[in-house]
C-alpha cells in the first residue's frame, strides 16, 4: 500500500485522535437519535438539521461579540422549545402511525429548516472561532486543535448528565415507563403526551449542544444536515435501542472510519463512504439474521 | 363501462398528441410532466403495491441519466475529453450521430439499471419497512457523492449532453423530446396496466399486506420483489435518459441523484393521488406539477419552503391520496359492494 497515512505512523495516530473526537459529536446526536426512536417509535430526518440550527445559535452568539462556548448552554435551551414546537405541530400526529409516514414528515421538515436556514443566514460555509489555540504533540507532528478536546469533554458531561437525568428525575422515569409500554404508562397516570413532547424537545436540545460544538469546531451550512442524521441512523442501528455504551463507541468508530476514508479515498468521497457504510452494515445485518429466517425489526 | 373507459383514453392520447402544437409555450413543462407521470407509477409499484417504500429509485433515474449522455458521446468522440471541458464544443454530433446515439444510449439506459436493481435487489429487498426506506435513503445520496468525484464523467462541474443538431426547425427540439417522453409514458402505463391485470399484481398485495403469510403460502417473495424492483428501475432508467438530454447539463447531485428534489417528489406524487391505485400517480403527477410549477413561478425562493409543508401536509391529512379519497366517498364505482344497512350503522357509529 502506498498510502501517505500508512507509512507515517503519525498521520495515523492522528486519524485515530481526530476520529474519536469528532465519533463523541455523532455518538452525541445518535443518543438524541435513540432516545426517540425508542420512546416514541419514529425516526426524525430532521435532526440533522436541528443539530445546523443549533450551530447557528451559536455562532449568532458569536457574531455578536459573546464567546461561543456559551452557545453550549444557550443553544439547549432555544432548541428545547424548538423541538416542544415542531412536537405539537408535526409529529404528535406521525407517533402512532407507519414508521414511513413519520419518515417522510420529518423529511419535510428538513426540507423546510433547510430552505429557512438558507434564507435566514445565508448560504456560506460558517465557523464560530473560539480561540481556543491547539495542543501540539509527539514533537508537533501530532495537532490536536483544543476546541475538538474541549467538545469532546463536553459531549460526555452532557452525556452522563442525561443518563443520570433519566435514571434519577422524575420525568426521566415516566419517559422510561413510556418507552416500555405506552399503555401502561398512561394507566398508571402518567401524561404520555407530555412525555413525547419532553422527550422530543430534549432530542432537539441534545442536537442544540452538538450543533454548537459543531459550530466551533468544525464548520456549519444550512444544507449539511442530512449526513448527521445518517450518522446517527447508522450508530444507532449498529448499537441497538438503549444501549448507551455501545452508542458511545459506534459512534468513536464511526469517526475513526470517517477520518481514514478522509485519508485513503480522499475528502470528496467523505460523506458518499458514510452513506455507502450505512448501506453494508443494513445488507450485513440482513444476511445475518436471514440465517435465522429472521428481519431487521 | 369499458366504452367509457376507451373514451378517456382516446381523449387522453389525442390531447397528448395535439399539446405542443396547441401549447407550444409549454412544451417543455409538458415533457417534464410526463417524465413526473413515469417516476410516480414505477414509485407506485414498490411503494404502493409491494408496501416496499423506496427512496432510492433516484438511483435508477440518475444511473439512466448519466448512462444515456456517456453513450451518446462516447459512441463517436472520447468521452474525457468531452467532460474535461469545451468538449462539446470541438466535437459537433451530425443528426445521424445524435439520434442512432440517443438511441442507443436509452436502451443502455433501461436496461443496465434493470441488471443493477436486480443485482442489488436480493441484499436491499431482505430488509423491510423503515430499514428498507433508509437504507434506500443512503444508496440514492451516495451515488450521487460518488458520481460527484468520478472525473470522467464531469465529476463536481457537470456534464453537459450533446446539443440538439442544427436542422431547420426551431421548434423541433421540443416537440423530439415531448414526444420521446410521451411515447415512454404510453408504454410504461400501458406496461403497468398489463402487469396490474395479472397475477403479478396480487402478489404483491400479498407481500404488501403481509409477507410472513404471502412466504406461508409457498410464494417466493423474494423472486417477485426483485422483478418488481427491476420494473421499475427500467423505467426510471428510461425517463432519466430523456430527461438529461432534454435538461442538456447533468450534475451529480443537483439533476441526477437528486434525492432532496426528484425522489421526494415522486413520493409525494404517488401518495397525493392515492398509493396502490393505477390512475392515482398519474392524477397525483399531474396535480403536484401544476402545483409546483405555479409556486416555482410566482413565489421564487420559497419554493422548498412551500415544499416542506406541502410534504407534512400530504402526509399526515391525506395518506390515503386523492384516490382514496374518492373510493371513501364513491365506493360503488370502485366496483366494492356496500351494503347500505351496514353503512348506516357505521355513519352512525361515527
Amino acid at each position: 500500500m502506498d498510502f501517505l497515512i500508512f507509512q507515517v505512523p503519525m498521520l495515523t495516530l492522528q486519524a485515530v485522535l481526530d476520529g474519536l473526537l469528532l465519533g463523541i459529536l455523532f455518538a452525541l446526536i445518535a443518543y438524541g437519535m435513540a432516545l426517540q426512536w425508542g420512546v416514541m417509535n419514529i425516526i426524525n430526518i430532521a435532526q440533522g438539521d436541528l443539530v445546523i440550527l443549533g450551530g447557528y445559535i451559536a455562532y449568532f452568539m458569536y457574531l455578536y461579540g459573546i464567546h461561543p462556548a456559551w452557545g453550549v448552554i444557550v443553544s439547549p435551551i432555544i432548541m428545547y422549545f424548538v423541538g416542544v414546537v415542531i412536537y405539537k405541530l408535526v409529529i404528535n400526529k406521525v407517533v402512532d402511525r407507519d414508521l414511513f409516514i413519520s419518515i417522510l414528515a420529518t423529511f419535510g421538515i428538513s426540507i423546510l429548516f433547510m430552505q429557512l436556514m438558507n434564507f435566514a443566514f445565508g448560504a456560506d460555509v460558517v465557523l464560530a472561532n473560539s480561540g481556543y489555540g491547539t495542543t501540539m504533540l509527539f514533537d508537533n507532528s501530532v495537532t490536536l486543535p483544543n476546541s475538538k478536546i474541549f467538545s469532546a469533554f463536553i459531549s460526555i458531561v452532557f452525556a452522563i448528565g442525561l443518563v443520570v437525568y433519566m435514571k434519577k428525575s422524575k420525568l426521566g422515569r415516566a419517559i422510561r415507563a413510556t418507552a416500555q409500554n405506552a399503555r401502561a404508562a398512561k394507566i398508571l397516570g402518567v401524561d404520555t403526551e407530555k412525555v413525547y413532547a419532553a422527550t422530543f424537545g430534549i432530542n432537539a436540545a441534545l442536537c442544540g449542544v452538538a450543533g454548537a460544538l459543531i459550530s466551533i469546531t468544525f464548520t456549519i451550512h444550512p444544507y449539511m444536515g442530512l449526513p448527521y442524521t445518517i450518522r446517527s441512523f447508522m450508530i444507532v442501528i449498529v448499537a441497538g435501542l438503549g444501549n448507551l455504551p455501545g452508542v458511545a463507541m459506534s459512534g468513536m468508530g464511526l469517526g475513526v472510519f470517517e477520518e481514514f476514508a478522509d485519508y485513503i479515498l480522499g475528502t470528496e468521497f467523505r460523506i458518499g463512504s458514510v452513506f455507502l457504510l450505512l448501506v453494508l452494515i443494513l445488507v450485513y445485518r440482513r444476511f445475518k439474521l436471514s440465517r435465522k429466517r429472521e428481519y431487521l425489526k | 363501462m369499458i366504452k367509457n373507459n376507451l373514451i378517456i383514453y382516446l381523449a387522453i392520447l389525442i390531447f397528448g398528441l395535439a399539446a405542443p402544437f396547441v401549447f407550444p409555450a409549454f412544451k417543455v413543462q409538458l415533457s417534464i410532466l410526463c417524465i413526473l407521470i413515469i417516476l410516480a407509477i414505477t414509485w407506485n409499484v414498490q411503494g404502493g403495491e409491494m408496501g416496499y417504500n423506496t427512496f432510492g429509485n433516484i438511483l435508477f433515474y440518475g444511473l439512466g441519466m448519466y448512462l444515456c449522455a456517456s453513450v451518446q458521446v462516447g459512441m463517436f468522440f472520447p468521452l474525457g475529453e468531452w467532460t474535461e471541458g469545451g468538449g462539446e464544443k470541438t466535437f459537433v454530433h451530425t443528426p445521424a450521430q445524435f439520434f442512432q446515439g440517443f438511441a442507443f444510449g436509452l436502451a443502455v439506459a433501461a436496461i443496465v439499471p434493470a441488471i443493477v436493481a436486480g443485482l442489488i435487489g436480493y441484499s436491499i429487498l431482505g430488509l423491510r419497512g423503515h430499514y428498507f426506506a433508509i437504507c434506500t435513503l443512503g444508496l440514492g445520496v451516495a451515488a450521487g457523492e460518488i458520481s460527484g468525484g468520478i472525473e470522467i464523467i464531469g465529476a463536481g462541474q457537470g456534464f453537459t449532453t450533446p446539443p440538439f443538431p442544427n436542422v431547420d426547425r426551431l421548434e423541433a427540439r421540443g416537440e423530439f423530446f415531448y414526444f420521446c417522453s410521451f411515447i415512454v409514458l404510453i408504454f410504461t402505463f400501458l406496461a403497468v396496466k398489463a402487469i396490474y391485470s395479472t397475477r403479478f399484481k396480487l402478489v404483491l398485495n400479498a407481500i404488501r399486506d403481509n409477507e410472513d403469510k404471502a412466504e406461508a403460502m409457498g410464494i417466493q417473495t423474494m423472486k417477485y420483489k426483485i422483478i418488481g424492483w427491476m420494473i421499475s428501475a427500467f423505467f426510471c432508467g428510461l425517463a432519466g435518459g430523456i430527461m438529461g438530454g432534454l435538461v442538456g447539463y447533468i450534475d451529480s447531485t443537483d439533476v441526477a441523484f437528486d434525492g432532496r428534489e426528484m425522489g421526494v417528489f415522486m413520493v409525494l406524487m404517488a401518495i397525493l393521488g392515492g398509493k396502490g391505485t393505477l390512475w392515482g400517480p398519474v392524477i397525483g403527477a399531474t396535480l403536484f406539477h401544476i402545483f409546483k410549477e405555479g409556486f416555482w413561478t410566482f413565489f421564487l425562493g420559497w419554493q422548498y419552503v412551500a415544499l416542506g409543508v406541502l410534504i407534512v401536509v400530504i402526509v399526515i391529512y391525506f395518506p390515503e391520496g386523492i384516490m382514496g379519497w374518492l373510493r371513501e366517498k364513491y365506493p360503488e364505482r370502485f366496483g366494492e359492494v356496500v351494503d347500505e344497512a351496514d353503512r348506516k350503522a357505521q355513519v352512525q357509529l361515527k
